[in-house]
């Protein structure tokens, strides 16, 4: 039952507003992983961002996305837990971590064992609109616990714009989404960091946009 | 609609169909013909023209009110895409969002038919109001620069697109060959025909640059090719379509193909501006909507007040 909602909240609300009120321009869609595991690394400006990323996808991979996304904002009461958890289908991680807890990590861990393309927002919250922030270390640690699995940078612009962070009112824009190449392991996390840096201010830099202050 | 009785406006459109069957079949032998070159864009593009073709005889062949509403996305697309490209300010986001406003207002008046609203709203009372409401939130910094910007905006797609949809609503009876949707049909038809004319001439005998620092592709021979031909055209289906007498007709024919000009080249301006090649990626071949419905931001006000003041 949920699965089935789960499905008609993508496929039928969250498509028509992302691809009639919004509308996207897609660069080097061919990039994108065609089954699990995988990790898509992207900005993040607004809540449009997971729903952007979900639509790019074709509609029988849905079981297989999952949003990783911070347990302390997502899971705050009963009734907005049920809605992210099983509508949204969030896999729901820890921001922060006390000494003697397991691995933060340990759910992506599970779900990329399971084959589950996951959707993560290394930034660790949305932001300032449309300006990127410096990633966070845990994406290097998730590669480190697995160099075979496709990381692919996605670089968006124009949800900060439609939806920033604080506001309810969606103002119509055109997204531009930037799908950079699967990123190699590169046997330690700092150069790693460093890697990721460099290809999402790549992908960002293949944009023209127009200011926005 | 309202094809039962009007066979013309089928005949218009079963042409269309021609034109594209004719279209792909020369992409199919110039492939076989010089396989060696890309034929990709080209190709593209007509694919885009199939669905433009496809979406639009779709809206047309429904009611009146579907007819309209089309329109009304078109510029709701348009304006959209023209916001993405432009320089906006943050602190403006809800007055774009009033922006958007005035579309669904501007077509209610076009359903209605209420000449007198159609004719004001944008010009007199959105002129007003957004410029107000961008002074209650008080963001002085870029404002000249921002008003300008949204107002030649809704302008040229929400106003000048919403005159194609008027010429739906005008009485039937002053066009009884093909009523309201004949005159849209010849509009539209002339104005994206005039483009193609325009760029195949140039392509055949283009040497001398019209508005090289605009457009460096654009040539008279183009330009003038375009408007011969469209102009001829434009004589040959006014019979059909419109209850223009010749003279009328070829007057419409050279009024359509120099507008369309004119329209083509400032939204190159435009996107030249913006350090832009295309405005978007909606229509693989063609660019964003911006691209396409560029002539026609200029033909569709001037061609309906030309018909509308000797006919209406």
């Amino acid at each position: 039952m949920t699965s089935l909602l789960r499905f008609l909240f993508y496929a039928v609300f969250i498509r028509s507003i992302v691809l009639i009120v919004l509308g996207l321009n897609v660069r080097h869609r061919e990039r994108l992983p065609r089954s699990g595991p995988a990790i898509i690394v992207a900005n993040h400006n607004s809540h449009l961002d997971t729903m952007v990323l979900m639509s790019l996808f074709p509609l029988k991979l849905l079981p297989k996305l999952q949003p990783v996304a911070a347990m302390d904002y997502f899971l705050t009461s009963r009734l907005f837990s049920w809605f992210t958890l099983k509508i949204v289908g969030i896999l729901p991680i820890k921001r922060t971590v006390a000494r003697g807890d397991e691995n933060p990590l340990a759910p992506c861990i599970k779900a990329l064992a399971d084959g589950q393309i996951l959707l993560v927002f290394p930034e660790g919250s949305r932001g300032e609109p449309e300006q990127l922030q410096s990633f966070k270390g845990g994406i290097a640690r998730l590669a480190e616990g697995n160099p075979a699995t496709p990381v692919v940078p996605v670089f968006l612009h124009g949800l900060g714009k439609a939806l920033p962070k604080g506001e309810a009112l969606l103002v119509p824009f055109f997204c531009d989404i930037f799908i950079g190449a699967p990123l190699a392991w590169t046997g330690d996390r700092r150069s790693y960091m460093r890697l990721l840096d460099e290809e999402m201010k790549k992908l960002a830099a293949e944009g023209n946009f127009p200011t926005w202050e | 609609m309202q094809f039962d009785d009007r066979s013309n406006v089928l005949f218009a459109l079963a042409g269309l169909y021609l034109i594209l069957i004719t279209a792909s079949a020369w992409v199919v032998i110039l492939r076989w013909r010089t396989p060696e070159k890309d034929r990709t864009e080209l190709a593209q593009r007509i694919r885009s023209w199939w669905i433009i073709v496809t979406v639009f005889t779709a809206a047309m062949a429904m009611n009146r009110t579907v007819s309209i509403i089309f329109f009304a996305f078109v510029s709701f697309l348009a304006l959209k895409e023209y916001l993405s490209i432009v320089p906006t300010r943050r602190a403006d986001r809800r007055v774009l969002f009033w922006a958007y406003l005035a579309i669904p207002v501007q077509y209610y008046w076009v359903v209605r038919a209420w000449y007198g609203m159609f004719i004001i709203f944008i010009p007199v009372y959105v002129f007003l109001l957004l410029p107000m409401r961008m002074v209650i939130i008080g963001e002085t910094k870029e404002f000249l620069r921002a008003a300008g910007t949204l107002h030649w905006g809704i302008m040229t797609l929400v106003f000048g697109v919403s005159h194609i949809a008027y010429l739906l609503v005008l009485p039937d009876s002053n066009n009884p060959v093909a009523g309201g949707a004949g005159l849209v049909l010849f509009l539209v038809f002339l104005t994206q025909f005039n483009d193609v004319a325009q760029y195949i001439w140039g392509k055949m005998l283009g040497s001398h640059k019209i508005i090289p620092r605009v457009s460096p592709n654009k040539t008279w021979e183009g330009f003038l090719g375009g408007v011969a031909t469209t102009t001829v055209l434009s004589m040959a289906l006014s019979t059909w379509l419109t209850p223009m007498d010749f003279p009328s007709a070829a007057v419409a024919g050279l009024l359509i193909s120099i507008a369309g000009f004119i329209g083509d080249v400032t939204i190159s301006a435009l996107k030249r501006d913006l350090g832009l090649k295309d405005s978007g990626s909606m229509l693989p071949g063609h660019g964003g909507i911006l691209d396409r419905i560029d002539s026609l931001t200029y033909t569709a006000p001037l061609f309906f007040h030309f018909i509308y003041y000797l006919y209406y």
